[in-house]
């Protein structure tokens, strides 16, 4: 049977997740990621291309098996569920993609593809999924002319819109967002955003909110993990990721903020080495500006700085305790925001 | 940088007009747009797509889409490049303007080694013979921060990463020192920290070679360390033009405005973005009047008529009710 979660347990706990792909030679797209996000919050996963961010939504989500470790969603290990069980537990949790033009089917009315997840899951009667879906179509700001036509008759804001509407029609708890405005011109973006934003607070919702733009998911996001290579090197509160990074990545990452930086560490040089062929010791060893000797042999350690903020660097260690994994101190309901 | 409103201008366009054809129907894409941009000098062009700030580059490189049709006059270096032949046209063009596109993948050519291109380049607009055309490329390609530059000459574009693709880019573009770039959204397809390393490249460059430069963006943010004054387009025109900083802090034009507010702010409790209702009206529908008036929280019956640029405050702004630095908001209330 399904369980349902206690008030104390969060939403989505994440322990030791990995994925693997292909053989000749292994990619290592995701590495030992631990974290977990408490009802209602949004939770961010911020990287560059290759950081593993988008192969983390989708293993939470399952739409990708993992190589390694497990996901707890509502208390429940998704990789033991059946089938059906699966299936059922989908309804609670939706994705949000990034390209507006290629998940919606071009084939269905915008009535057709609101109405779909309602009919795959078997909820409500026909009138009751007639209201449900022009109820949503409004709260995302579209006119109910808008549910007999087709995506082509849309602007990329107004299909992220229906993107939306489509995943919040089953009333799901977690939402996961894959870069949901990047596609976006800044006015579009800074709608949809709001959007967001608005929705989650009349919905409840928990959200994980995948970007590779700093100042979208400090102005989203509750928590934040750096991901650098497949894992985390960072995770903490916003103001603690945005005000005191500990990370030398992360602080790269803000000082590349155009207009923005603090300038304090030298530019990174070179670029991000292959998930195929992460160098050994600390994986961000071959960039950073402050490696020393250990950091080329062995891995760093998540170590705490304050409650809720831990990162994977040996220059923590001696400001910091050391921390198997982030989800156990996480996300009690105090240290959010 | 002293004095650069002084010198003359090398780029100087005047009343710049882009028509396309779209099904037999004419379609302006771009109307009456001016401005100079002086040696030394770095100007951001910015705007949503759908603006015309590609069509407006297009245009001055002379490479505008089939059909179109160009209005106007442009500049460079004080000779007028649309009367120009399309032999001379492209002769002058190649060696003073340097050209950097948003996705190096698809402007650099695949089957044609890195140092091909180079030489080719170099070889069609200076004297060089093959070997110094080669030597001089693998400099080059140094410059830029590429590492081995000699090997990588017989690289092919597709084993390159992104970062790397747009030094390339950038490589050609002040292969024959040309005297003004024009880069279009170079960084966009970059990630943050390739993204730093390639602006802090353009900004060398800049102030190595005296360049002037045309920064065309979508985020003005962006460019607010890199650029002096910025041009901002909306449907065609340019709504507001000015120094970066003035622009960035006090913007004047109510889509500027919006622009600028709907990019999240640092560090600040702040709930929600402020918002431009609607979008960008497509080509060929227009309004009639102020074409951000169906959006603009300000409109009123005056905004029927379409305003001129108008000099205000340290910019220029086409508005009939501009944001003004001194009053600030509180005078709405009398």
């Amino acid at each position: 049977m399904v369980k349902q979660t206690t008030a104390s347990s969060p939403l989505l706990q994440v322990e030791d997740l990995g994925k693997t792909f292909g053989q000749k030679p292994p990619v290592q797209a995701v590495r030992g990621v631990n974290f977990s996000i408490a009802q209602g919050q949004t939770f961010g996963l911020v990287g560059e291309s290759g950081s593993g961010k988008s192969t983390t939504g989708r293993l939470v989500l399952r739409l990708l098996e993992p190589s390694a470790g497990r996901v707890l969603f509502r208390g429940n290990d998704l990789g033991k569920l059946g089938k059906k069980e699966l299936r059922q537990e989908r309804r609670h949790m939706q994705m949000i993609f990034q390209d507006p033009y290629g998940s919606l089917n071009r084939w269905m009315s915008i009535r057709e593809t609101l109405e779909e997840p309602l009919l795959v899951h078997g909820l409500l009667d026909p009138a009751g999924r007639k209201q449900r879906v022009e109820t949503l179509l409004n709260e995302v700001g579209l006119p109910k002319a808008a549910l007999d036509k087709y995506p082509h008759e849309f602007s990329g804001g107004q299909r992220q819109r229906i993107a939306i509407a489509r995943a919040l029609v089953t009333e799901p708890e977690l939402i996961v967002a894959d870069e949901p405005v990047s596609a976006l011109d800044v006015s579009v973006q800074a709608q949809v955003l709001n959007l967001l934003l608005n929705l989650q607070e009349s919905h409840k919702m928990t959200l994980l909110f995948i970007s590779h733009d700093l100042r979208v998911v400090e102005f989203m996001c509750d928590q934040i993990a750096v991901m650098y290579l497949g894992q985390i090197m960072e995770l903490g509160p916003r103001k603690a990721i945005y005000r005191t990074p500990q990370h030398p990545y992360t602080r790269a990452l803000l000082d590349s903020i155009p207009g923005r930086g603090k300038k304090e560490l030298p530019r990174l040089k070179g670029e991000i080495p292959s998930p195929s062929a992460i160098p050994p010791g600390c994986p961000f060893n071959t960039r950073c500006p402050l490696a020393f000797d250990r950091c080329f042999r062995e891995q760093p350690a998540l170590y705490e700085l304050s409650p809720g903020h831990v990162s994977a660097c040996h220059l923590a260690e001696a400001e910091g305790q050391p921390q198997g994994r982030p989800n156990n101190i996480a996300m009690s309901p105090g240290t959010g925001a | 940088m002293t004095n650069i409103s002084q010198t003359n201008p090398v780029l100087d366009v005047k009343n710049l007009a882009v028509t396309l054809t779209i099904y037999g129907r004419p379609v302006p894409v771009v109307t009456n747009v001016s401005f100079q941009v002086r040696a030394g000098e770095a100007v951001a062009l910015v705007g949503e797509s759908g603006c015309g700030k590609t069509m407006t580059a297009r245009a001055i490189i002379g490479l505008p889409p089939d059909g179109a049709r160009v209005g106007g006059s442009i500049q460079l270096e004080g000779r007028e490049l649309t009367t120009l032949s399309k032999k001379d046209r492209r002769k002058l063009g190649g060696s003073r303007i340097g050209f950097i596109f948003q996705e190096p993948m698809t402007s650099l050519h695949p089957t044609l080694t890195v140092g091909a291109q180079l030489c080719d380049t170099l070889r069609t607009h200076l004297d060089l013979g093959r070997k110094e055309a080669r030597d001089r490329a693998a400099q080059l390609l140094d410059r830029v921060g590429i590492p081995r530059a000699t090997a990588m000459l017989d690289s092919y574009i597709h084993q390159l990463s992104g970062g790397m693709r747009q030094r390339v880019m950038i490589a050609l573009a002040v292969s024959c020192k040309p005297a003004l770039i024009i880069a279009d959204e170079p960084t966009t397809a970059l990630d943050v920290t390739i993204q730093a390393q390639v602006l802090d490249l353009l900004k060398e460059m800049r102030s190595e070679l005296g360049l002037a430069m045309l920064y065309i963006t979508h985020d003005l943010e962006v460019v607010s360390d890199f650029c002096d004054r910025a041009v901002v387009m909306y449907a065609g025109d340019i709504v507001e033009e000015g120094p970066v900083a003035s622009i960035l802090t006090a913007p004047h034009h109510h889509y500027t405005r919006g622009l600028i507010g709907a990019i999240p702010a640092h560090d600040e409790d702040r709930k929600r973005l402020t918002l431009i209702k609607g979008q960008v009206p497509p080509l060929g529908a227009w309004p009639a009047g102020c074409r951000f008036a169906p959006r603009c929280p300000r409109a009123d019956e005056v905004c029927l008529k379409h305003p001129a640029l108008e000099p205000f405050e340290e910019s220029a702004v086409r508005c009939w009710h501009p944001v003004e630095l001194k009053k600030k908001e509180t005078s709405t209330l009398g």
